[in-house]
């Protein structure tokens, strides 16, 4: 590892002594994360610059433990006197809240005393002339379709963070994250006057990894100009193809379910289902926290809980949740390094993944979902009912574009219906897979 | 000396002094923004403080306390927008921030600033601080109330979750175009949520409301115990429910919540931002009839003490009544300075930001239609066969194409004008230009909803109010799993 800077060292700092503060106030136990960060953003329009915003993030937050009472404040000011209250704040809360017997830091054998190093921070001495520049590229690429008759513009984003996070059992931990960013939105209008809208964007804590401004406006060009004309379909039951982005929030689903806090809440159709086939048995979901460079990489969790690479779904048998320590206590198990979230997990099939067409081929006759809409996702029950935008396929081949339809069944029914992945995989977030066919759901729509 | 307002007061207090700033150093850093040719600049200052508090399985454990505060500042030149904040309250930040948002407009300017005026315009709520309002043994009491009232209600409760939230936020706003003004919005929040079970079957019901007062107006009004009594009813009511239908058929939307109907299929197409690039699905409808004479909807972001409610917009425009569609026909879009300045017109007071760090952008308050002649059990009595949906989750819509969806929570089949059961939740999707030409009875029982929205845009978050009457839509695509049998 690289020498810290100055900044670091005093972050560092700052966070040692607002654990002292905390045990000075009688606290027999705390943590302190703190965050900081600077960014640019830039936006185009038509061809002329729309806005330039700079970013200065900071903020500490503090956890504080009197025995098995817990509370929790955290502040963006970082002034001395500001800290020293949030403290106060936290321990305040402390006092006055009730005993939980499952409150209190991570075990000590699973902090991340050593930690590895994840290639994640690569800032990018973007100006804001060259990020103009990029931004026009970017938008000019997707204008360049006669099709497209307007725009929502083009973006371009640097972002360079350090998070530092220390707690009374004398873990301190430091890493740096850049994530840069480049999107562009464009409508298309067909001879009726009928608009539609779509977009893409491409990320990456490297900047030298993402696609170019060209790729970037190409792509949301074409995701555009090919939803012209669509329109409903007649209520139907038949297999659903999501496309890989859309694809990643069924994993987010799952997720959902299978964390800690909803498994306590009794609010999971996944409850009691650990050991049993969840999912189609030639589906398996890993997670890789420590990934060089992976879009959701991180050397240890929100609770300085070493992360590590392991199998949450193995042949479509559930093996593993999401837990942080006090997730992890309730239900009388040990976190998973999670808290804070889920990092790097990937679905892949022991079927042979398939090519686009191959899956249009699969799919035979009905639906491609490329956009889902709403919130119609009952995780306590499992039933599922969205908005959906995409194409009905006849004969292995797109029809014509769809929209004003609603897709719903269940979760655990979908999940176990999975009958082919595709082979490109959508690897910009902390939910990683390919294109999923459904055997079946209920179309809803004229 | 005159008595200093209470707003400017914990301005001063919160905002000025802890930075070493002055209403001086304020129009400095405009002064500096502005000297570059720029048609507009403001700073936005703010200081919040929220709280939260929560029971689960009968313990109050979990609480938090989050103090941000910050400026930003904005200047902006043609449909240019230069934008920069600072975490730190303090000249220097200040004028950093003012210097980087400058850097859109090139050429100098020694035209002095307009004089700025803080005539306030009428108060929408109370200013106590509501964390202050009860101490941590009541709040803690009240929470226990909503846990024991729902587990006394019936066996089949397995888990009560209750959180209750407020935030009490100062902020200073003072801009080139002669604002100078001072506000303090408090906002609280009782969330309660319920798992029932029965014969191994788990349903989730839930219920929430607030507003801009403190939590004592809660207890005035028996929010504990009716919020929780509204949650397992929903929850129990879930563990009867039936596949939804799935299929295009009449909808009677109850009143209240389900007006995010209004929020979603017009609200966001009206607004000022879309309507000036020509990207929403509205732009070229204004005079036109998009619903039947009967229907007006307005956007009023004067109504005392309701969740979406300011006395001013944050721009420091005072907010209105604005009439978005007037008997069916649409009379009016919403916006903010800059859009306003773009199309040659004025802010309605509707340019909201979620904090600091996030630029204002137009927004709407408390949306709602207004009531019309049916009654209730008379709309329901006309449906041979559809849906009523009371009970709602939230939407979404495309503002280009004018899809959008609402996924009701909780539903009801209706057979020859009778509710006959209870159905699952489904999702709801039509198309916002059309969707009110199909709405064929208006009733007279207006309602607004009891202060549960964020409505999210562009990634920032602002509490908002909608509302109707009972409502009769002619066709609405229902998303449910059972195919419909005619």
């Amino acid at each position: 590892m690289t020498a810290e800077s100055a900044s670091a060292q005093n972050l560092r700092t700052c966070v040692q002594q607002a654990l002292d503060q905390a045990r000075g106030q009688g606290a027999t136990a705390a943590a302190v994360s703190l965050d900081r960060g600077e960014g640019l953003t830039v936006s185009v329009r038509l061809g002329e610059l729309e806005t330039i915003e700079r970013e200065q993030d900071q903020g500490l937050s503090i956890t504080a433990y009197f025995g098995q009472r817990r509370g929790h404040a955290s502040s963006t000011d970082l002034r001395e006197d500001s800290v020293e209250r949030t403290v106060e704040a936290a321990c305040q809360i402390a006092r006055s809240t009730e005993e939980d017997p499952c409150h209190g830091l991570p075990d000590e054998d699973r902090l991340a005393f050593e930690y590895p190093e994840l290639d994640l921070h690569h800032p990018w001495d973007l100006d804001s002339d060259e990020a103009v520049r990029l931004a026009l590229e970017c938008e000019d690429a997707a204008r360049a379709d006669a099709r497209i008759a307007n725009s929502e513009g083009a973006e371009v984003r640097r972002y360079d963070g350090i998070r530092v996070l220390g707690n009374s059992l004398g873990f301190m931990g430091a890493y740096r994250r850049s994530s840069h960013d480049l999107s562009c939105c464009v409508v298309a209008a067909d001879e009726a006057g009928a608009q539609e809208r779509d977009y893409w964007h491409s990320t990456h804590c490297d900047w030298r990894k993402m696609q170019d401004p060209g790729t970037v406006g190409r792509i949301a060009a074409e995701r555009t100009v090919r939803r012209l004309g669509a329109r409903p379909l007649a209520s139907c039951v038949v297999p659903v193809l999501f496309e890989a982005p859309v694809a990643r929030s069924l994993l987010g689903h799952f997720v959902g379910a299978a964390s800690g806090r909803a498994l306590y809440h009794e609010a999971s159709f996944l409850l009691g289902r650990r050991d049993e086939q969840v999912w189609a048995e030639e589906i398996t979901l890993t997670e890789h926290p420590h990934e060089a460079g992976g879009a959701a990489s991180a050397p240890f969790d929100a609770e300085g809980v070493a992360t590590r690479e392991r199998t949450v779904v193995d042949n479509g048998i559930l093996r593993g949740w999401f837990l942080s320590s006090y997730s992890a206590r309730r239900l009388g198990l040990a976190s998973t390094g999670n808290a804070g979230g889920v990092r790097n997990l990937v679905l892949e099939s022991r079927e042979p993944a398939l090519s686009w067409d191959e899956l249009l081929q699969r799919l035979g006759r009905g639906l491609v979902v490329t956009e889902l809409m709403g919130q119609g996702v009952n995780q306590v029950t499992g039933d599922y009912s969205r908005g959906a935008a995409g194409f009905w396929v006849e004969n292995g081949a797109v029809a014509h574009p769809v929209h004003e339809i609603t897709i719903a069944g269940s979760l655990p029914d979908m999940y176990r219906g999975i009958v082919a992945v595709g082979a490109e995989q959508d690897r910009r977030g902390s939910l990683q897979t390919g294109a999923l066919l459904v055997d079946r759901m209920q179309i809803a729509g004229v | 000396m005159p008595d200093e307002r209470v707003t400017d007061g914990a301005a001063r207090r919160y905002l000025l002094d802890p930075g070493e700033l002055t209403p001086q150093t304020l129009e400095q850093t405009l002064a500096h923004a502005w000297s570059r040719a720029c048609d507009y600049a403001d700073v936005y200052l703010q200081h919040s403080q929220h709280e939260s508090l929560t029971i689960e399985n009968g313990v109050v454990k979990d609480a938090a306390f989050t103090l941000e505060q910050g400026a930003g500042v904005r200047a902006a030149l043609g449909e240019k927008t230069g934008f920069a904040y600072s975490e730190e309250l303090g000249p220097e930040q200040l004028l950093e921030a003012a210097r980087a948002a400058r850097s859109i407009a090139h050429g100098d300017r020694q035209a002095r600033l307009p004089q700025s005026s803080s005539t306030p315009p009428p108060a929408v709520c109370g200013y106590d601080n509501p964390l202050q309002n009860l101490d941590m043994e009541q709040k803690i009491a009240l929470l226990r109330e909503v846990d024991e009232t729902a587990r006394r209600l019936a066996p089949e409760v397995k888990k009560v979750t209750a959180t209750l939230a407020s935030a009490y936020e100062v902020i200073l706003i003072a801009s080139t175009e002669g604002v100078y003004q001072t506000d303090i919005r408090p906002l609280v929040r009782l969330n309660v949520s319920v798992i029932a079970e029965r014969d191994g079957r788990r349903e989730i019901g839930g219920h929430g409301g607030g507003g801009r007062y403190g939590y004592s107006r809660l207890l005035e009004t028996g929010a504990p115990a009716r919020f929780a009594q509204e949650a397992v009813r929903v929850a129990l009511l879930n563990l009867e429910s039936q596949e939804a239908p799935a299929g295009t058929m009449t909808v009677v939307l109850g009143h209240g919540w389900p007006g995010v109907l209004l929020h979603e299929a017009i609200g966001h197409g009206l607004e000022g931002d879309a309507i000036r690039k020509g990207t929403s699905v509205f732009t070229h409808l204004m005079g036109q009839r998009v619903a039947s004479p009967e229907v007006t909807v307005v956007d009023n972001g004067t109504l005392p003490d309701r969740r979406g409610s300011l006395c001013m917009d944050d721009e420091g425009t005072p907010t209105q009544n604005t009439v978005l569609i007037e008997d069916g026909i649409i009379r009016g879009f919403l916006y903010d300075r800059l859009n306003a300045r773009l199309c040659k017109t004025e802010s309605t007071g509707n340019g909201r930001r979620e904090s600091y760090a996030h630029q204002p952008m137009p927004r709407m308050t408390n949306t709602y239609m207004q009531a019309g002649t049916h009654s209730p059990e008379e709309i329901l009595a006309s449906v041979d066969h559809g849906l009523y949906a009371v009970g709602f989750n939230g939407g979404q819509v495309d503002i280009t194409s004018g899809k959008f969806v609402f996924s009701a929570s909780e539903a009801y089949l209706i057979k020859d004008g009778k509710i006959a059961h209870p159905v699952k939740g489904a999702t709801l999707i039509g198309d916002g230009p059309s969707v009110l030409r199909r709405v064929s009875m208006v009733g007279d029982d207006l309602e607004l909803d009891d202060g549960i929205g964020t409505c999210g845009k562009d990634g920032q978050q602002v509490p908002v109010g909608v509302g109707q009457p009972t409502l009769r839509v002619d066709e609405l695509t229902v998303g449910g799993t059972r195919m419909h049998d005619g």
